[in-house]
């Protein structure tokens, strides 16, 4: 099961403009946190009791698990389909993921309001009995993104054993490491299966889970098809981001680029869209919504403009032609993310209207500490593929490592 | 190959043991309890004077200024008076706190069940088990849970009924001619204190005697909460229509009977999700063999 990868370190010292800038915003961010943390939400966000959740369960938690798909859309194509040939995606998609999920779980930490309570959710409320609340979506979400945290870095474990292995001069180190790559060996299989298992749980969830806010969110959206709705688009944004990542680490890292692999992977992309928009447009049909698409007012354009973000990238991938181009393959993904994304926000935020005249527009610092939560992400992806093998393929000028 | 089945086996056994959905009768989210209370909100004796604003206030031990009343329940405020004027000259007030749905949304939507629809059928909020997550305000059709967004430790707060001021929780019972705050205030009986179906029994009655007091659909007098959204241990009655007073148009079913029943559908016995691990696991056996074979 490819534990021993062809992955290795870019190596080199860090870039130091790019250090400089990530500290000076993280640290501005840390104030902010602070400052939400000692005073309140209110202070720092847009929120109000009508939109209990904006941009941070909006963006960094919903859109920012299924952009951290890539690990999960990957591990169905290389190790369930047995495209072997897509490995050398695998552990740069997993490492996304793993940092995705893990700033997923930061977010939350900072968006609920009794948050040094939050260990009582994977103890059901011990030490009292029949706590867990199995009616709630929202618990099988925290369950399952909790415990999928802890797969993904397991998962990635092999990368860092692998580096301590081959240049770590203690010796205990060297043995743990050789010890725990024998692990893998044997319980990887197992351990992708649950990689696997957990985001089909959860990302489907975070689609039901709108489907309590009943009346308040738009019959657009509103759908009992919402939990698969959900999971194909994630799956979608999942290899949408793998080739917008490998394009980009090609760029920033001087690597050859896998183009072959992204124009098949960008041929599944076609199947995802295409089941996509089809059980949509279904879905409205079957339920006698057809005429709502037209009459919503300015939701009708909302919808649109999202069906539109969903179909430009299907027109440019459905052709081998179009797709082996790469400014397409580029653009298609780009724009792939930003429909997951539209269609993320517009369930949670722009359909949500609980009640006549009220409205959400998130503020400055509210932005500010989601982009402190990206910054910090970029920051360690950075340096984790600087020190660690992650990132396969030789440099595009042929030297070696 | 019989190692590896084993491992399968014992995988599906303890995911399965560990994570049974219970599943709940389902008249418990039909029918309101045997012991139900509630309140009946009349607006047609109400005269706006706020005086159950400012009693719950005390009663629930919450900041305010009663020259200076609250506009909107709030993380301080679990009960309000508002006034609808109408462009036509009619006007009605109306009372604003937790509706005890009988099929609670915020209920439904709670991970470990900071809210619970509690004995004599009255929803509570237990602070030991809430993280602030909010999703109790997306679920809640009326928008009754508030959140206390000007602290670091923050509460939600919402009517509890005077759950305690009226329940002795000693003897599980309900203290003798203890009343909620709102209730021992009013000076009109616009809102008072009961079991649920005499409640009903007194509203129905009300009608019979004044039909052309009260508004209803077609003029047919209604009483909101009788079936709106599976149904509501508080209820009303009014002479204006009640989306004038903000009341959503709902269902006669909970919101929350949908979502659940597509997650228990999913999840049921968590058949599911153990199966589909199973056969991940199996598939990708299988291709892990089948590539050794070809090394080999």
């Amino acid at each position: 099961m490819a534990s021993h990868s062809h992955a290795q370190p870019i190596g080199g010292p860090l870039n130091k403009k790019f250090v400089t800038v990530m500290t000076v915003i993280l640290g501005i961010w840390a104030v902010v946190v602070l400052y939400r943390f000692i005073f309140g939400i209110g202070v720092v966000s847009g929120l109000t009791d009508y939109y209990p959740w904006g941009v941070w369960i909006a963006f960094d938690v919903v859109t920012g698990t299924a952009l951290a798909c890539g690990g999960y859309a990957v591990a169905i194509l290389a190790y369930i389909l047995n495209k072997g040939k897509y490995h050398p995606l695998v552990r740069p998609a997993i490492l996304t993921s793993a940092l995705g999920y893990s700033m997923a779980a930061l977010a939350i930490i900072l968006d609920v309001g009794r948050w040094w309570g939050i260990w009582k959710i994977p103890l059901g409320g011990w030490p009292s009995v029949g706590g867990y609340n199995w009616n709630s979506a929202l618990l099988e979400v925290a369950l399952c993104v909790m415990a999928y945290v802890g797969v993904l870095w397991i998962e990635l474990g092999p990368a860092f054993l692998e580096k301590w292995e081959a240049t770590s001069k203690n010796s205990a180190l060297v043995g743990f490491a050789r010890l725990g790559l024998k692990f893998y060996d044997k319980a990887m299989l197992w351990i992708v299966a649950l990689g696997v298992l957990l985001p089909t749980m959860h990302q489907s969830s975070l689609g039901t889970l709108m489907l309590l806010a009943g009346k308040k969110l738009n019959l657009l959206w509103y759908t009992p098809w919402i939990p698969l709705l959900y999971l194909i688009s994630c799956i979608g944004m999942g290899y949408a981001v793998v080739v917008w990542e490998s394009a980009l680490s090609h760029r920033a890292f001087k690597r050859e680029r896998e183009n072959d692999m992204l124009v098949s992977l960008s041929g599944a992309m076609v199947v995802v869209i295409a089941l996509y928009l089809l059980l949509r447009f279904a879905d409205l049909v079957i339920s006698g919504k057809t005429v709502l698409m037209f009459t919503s007012g300015w939701l009708s354009l909302v919808f649109w403009v999202e069906i539109a973000l969903f179909a430009v990238p299907l027109f440019l991938l459905a052709s081998k032609t179009r797709r082996s181009h790469f400014p397409n393959m580029i653009l298609a993904s780009i724009l792939l993310m930003l429909a997951g994304a539209m269609y993320r926000f517009d369930t949670y935020i722009t359909a949500y209207n609980p009640g006549p005249g009220k409205t959400y527009f998130p503020s400055l610092l509210e932005i500010y500490i989601t982009v402190g939560v990206i910054a910090l992400e970029i920051t360690l992806y950075y340096v984790i593929v600087k020190r660690y093998p992650i990132i396969g393929g030789v440099p595009a000028d042929g030297s070696a490592q | 190959m019989s190692m590896d089945r084993r491992t399968l086996l014992k995988g599906l056994a303890i995911a399965g043991a560990g994570a049974v959905t219970p599943l709940e009768a389902s008249e418990k989210y039909t029918a309101p309890p045997d012991d139900a209370v509630g309140l009946l909100y009349d607006a047609t004796r109400c005269i706006g004077c706020q005086a159950c604003v400012t009693a719950c206030k005390n009663a629930n031990d919450l900041p305010g200024n009663r020259y200076d009343p609250p506009r909107d329940l709030d993380g301080y405020t679990k009960n309000i008076i508002r006034l609808y004027e109408g462009e036509d000259g009619t006007y009605s007030y109306v009372k604003s706190q937790c509706m005890h749905c009988i099929d609670p949304g915020c209920a439904n939507a709670c991970m470990i069940g900071a809210y619970k629809k509690r004995e004599f059928g009255i929803v509570t909020w237990d602070p030991s088990r809430c993280i602030g997550c909010r999703y109790c305000q997306v679920a809640c059709p009326y928008n009754i849970p508030k959140f206390q967004w000007d602290t670091g430790v923050p509460k939600m707060v919402k009517c509890e009924l005077c759950n305690h001021i009226i329940y002795d929780p000693e003897t599980g019972t309900l203290r003798e001619g203890a009343l909620p705050g709102c209730c021992q205030a009013c000076p009109k009986e616009a809102v008072i204190f009961g079991k649920y179906t005499d409640l009903v029994a007194d509203a129905k009655q009300r009608i019979a005697e004044h039909p052309e007091r009260y508004w209803g659909p077609d003029g047919e007098p209604k009483i909101f909460g009788l079936t709106d959204g599976g149904g509501t241990q508080v209820l009303y009655l009014a002479d204006v229509s009640f989306d004038k007073l903000g009341f959503p148009d709902l269902e006669n079913e909970g919101t929350a009977k949908q979502a659940r029943e597509i997650q228990h559908g999913i999840y049921r016995g968590f058949i599911a999700p153990v199966a589909l691990y199973g056969v991940l696991g199996l598939v990708m056996w299988r291709n892990k063999r089948a590539a050794g074979k070809e090394e080999g």
